[in-house]
């Protein structure tokens, strides 16, 4: 059962046009959210071959600004933000005090000692108060954008040639991670090459007070509008975590695969990350039934893990997890899955399921 | 919404037909989105109403299904082991879950009562 929301659900810019595409819509992280329009899998096979659009303006948005902006942000994060120029963007961790993370995020720089920070939208409130909490020392400012910006994900292997025609900039270009002003539609924008699908595509920053006029152009050249539930099977074929699933406040970052964002400098719990982790996310393929968070992973009977995302694959055609499993049985090639009571052969499969 | 009179209906949007066969409502397919696995009862198994007998599981969860009436289940409708999506495209025909011999039925509702109550 999802839990009774204690306050109303926050909308996005974009609520109305989701009513209007037939969306179904659901609480998520404190938002009213569309799962679905046409359903799951058309979504999902119009991001692999042609272009979907994500409203993800629920995703907070923070500007750092200052002389002391790298300082501070390598000093809160794993990555090495060092390496960041203006016009380009960083996947980058926010590492917990006690061990885990606080939230995965993206950084993007706009110019020397000015960034946007996005974050994942149930972990706003927490970042926010979190970084506050850090800038002792550092001459930086913070300041909360979430309520500017909307962000729109245009996601498939279209999704150059579908808004080029509409935008003032060569994109051919801007190779992954560009991250750049331009206008798309007449609407001043900022256009990332960034995304959470696998495929190639664009987050768009636009104001959020112009966010409805542009999605609905976006619709009308015939992007397929598309569902956090789209947005969930394809992060999970593309074998990218999630925050509540693959990372939480409790679990070790490195049992991920993306150990290559903790960079050797000092930062924030640098002592919890050097702790050998206890688990390692692997990947898991099942014939034919799904396995859900939660569900047992298990070794000759014996419980060795959970399963932390799972779905069937719309892709692949058949299902797939991730599963965080003891670090002592993560190579073994095949496991099992209790589902209700049953036990179901699994075979580890290396991360990503899929590749575009 | 697709709401055969002939059938009867659970709050719980299981179908029961006068001949013992059970599947779910066109609104509960629609609400559930892409169904991808169905997990049948054994036949032979007595069952009460109320009780868990089946899961369909769609991309994003799984739901329990309850038997509408208590009984025996008699039959279970194999051809959803490879084509699990007839309960999206056919919810009151191919995409039938099970049968059973009926002893008594559960609380159910007609056609015009479910309706009203998912509207």
């Amino acid at each position: 059962m999802n839990q009774l929301p204690t306050e109303p659900l926050k909308r996005t810019p974009l609520h109305a046009a989701h009513l209007r595409a037939g969306a179904r819509m659901v609480p998520f992280g404190g938002w009213d959210m569309p799962v679905q329009y046409a359903g799951v899998k058309a979504e999902h096979d119009a991001v692999r071959t042609r272009a979907g659009v994500f409203d993800v303006s629920h995703m907070g948005e923070f500007r750092v600004t200052g002389v002391d902006a790298l300082r501070f942000l390598q000093h809160v994060t794993t990555n090495d933000v060092s390496k960041l120029r203006p016009g380009r963007a960083q996947y980058n961790w926010l590492p917990g005090v006690s061990g885990g993370l606080v939230d995965d995020i993206y950084i993007y720089q706009h110019a020397d000692g000015e960034y946007l920070l996005v974050v994942n939208a149930s972990n706003t409130a927490k970042d926010w108060a979190h970084l506050q909490e850090h800038t002792a020392g550092f001459d930086v400012s913070l300041a909360d954008e979430s309520e500017r910006w909307a962000l729109l994900a245009v996601q498939g292997p279209q999704a150059e040639a579908m808004l080029q025609p509409h935008a003032d900039t060569d994109l051919g270009a801007k190779k992954k991670n560009a991250f750049f002003a331009a206008t798309l539609f007449g609407f001043d924008v900022f256009l990332a090459r960034t995304g959470y699908t696998g495929e190639d595509g664009f987050e768009v920053f636009v104001d959020a007070s112009e966010a409805e006029v542009l999605w609905d152009k976006l619709l009308a050249v015939g992007i397929t509008p598309a569902g956090l539930g789209a947005r969930d099977t394809l992060r999970l074929e593309a074998g990218f975590p999630l925050y509540g699933h693959e990372f939480s406040d409790t679990i070790h970052p490195l049992s991920s695969t993306y150990t290559w964002v903790v960079k050797d400098k000092a930062h924030v719990g640098r002592e919890h990350i050097a702790l050998e982790p206890k688990h390692r996310l692997i990947g898991l393929k099942l014939d034919r039934v799904p396995v859900r968070e939660g569900y047992p992973v298990k070794l000759g009977g014996q419980v060795v893990g959970h399963v932390t995302s799972g779905t069937s694959s719309p892709t692949l055609g058949h299902p797939i997890a991730m599963a965080l499993v003891d670090s002592a049985h993560a190579d073994a090639p095949a496991f099992e899955v209790e589902v209700r009571g049953k036990d179901h052969p699994a075979t580890r499969l290396d991360l990503p399921f899929y590749r575009r | 919404m697709n709401t055969p009179s002939e059938l009867k209906y659970a709050a719980s949007h299981e179908w029961l037909s006068p001949d013992g066969t059970v599947g779910i409502s066109d609104f509960a397919q629609d609400q559930l989105g892409d169904v991808v696995y169905v997990e049948l009862p054994e036949v032979g198994r007595k069952v009460e109403a109320g009780e868990t007998v089946a899961v369909v599981e769609s991309v994003k969860t799984a739901s329990d299904i309850y038997a509408p009436a208590s009984g025996t289940i008699t039959a279970v409708n194999e051809e959803l082991s490879g084509s699990p999506e007839l309960v999206n495209s056919g919810p009151y025909e191919g995409g039938w879950l099970f049968k059973m011999d009926v002893t008594g039925e559960g609380d159910l509702m007609d056609a015009a009562a479910y309706t009203s109550a998912n509207s």
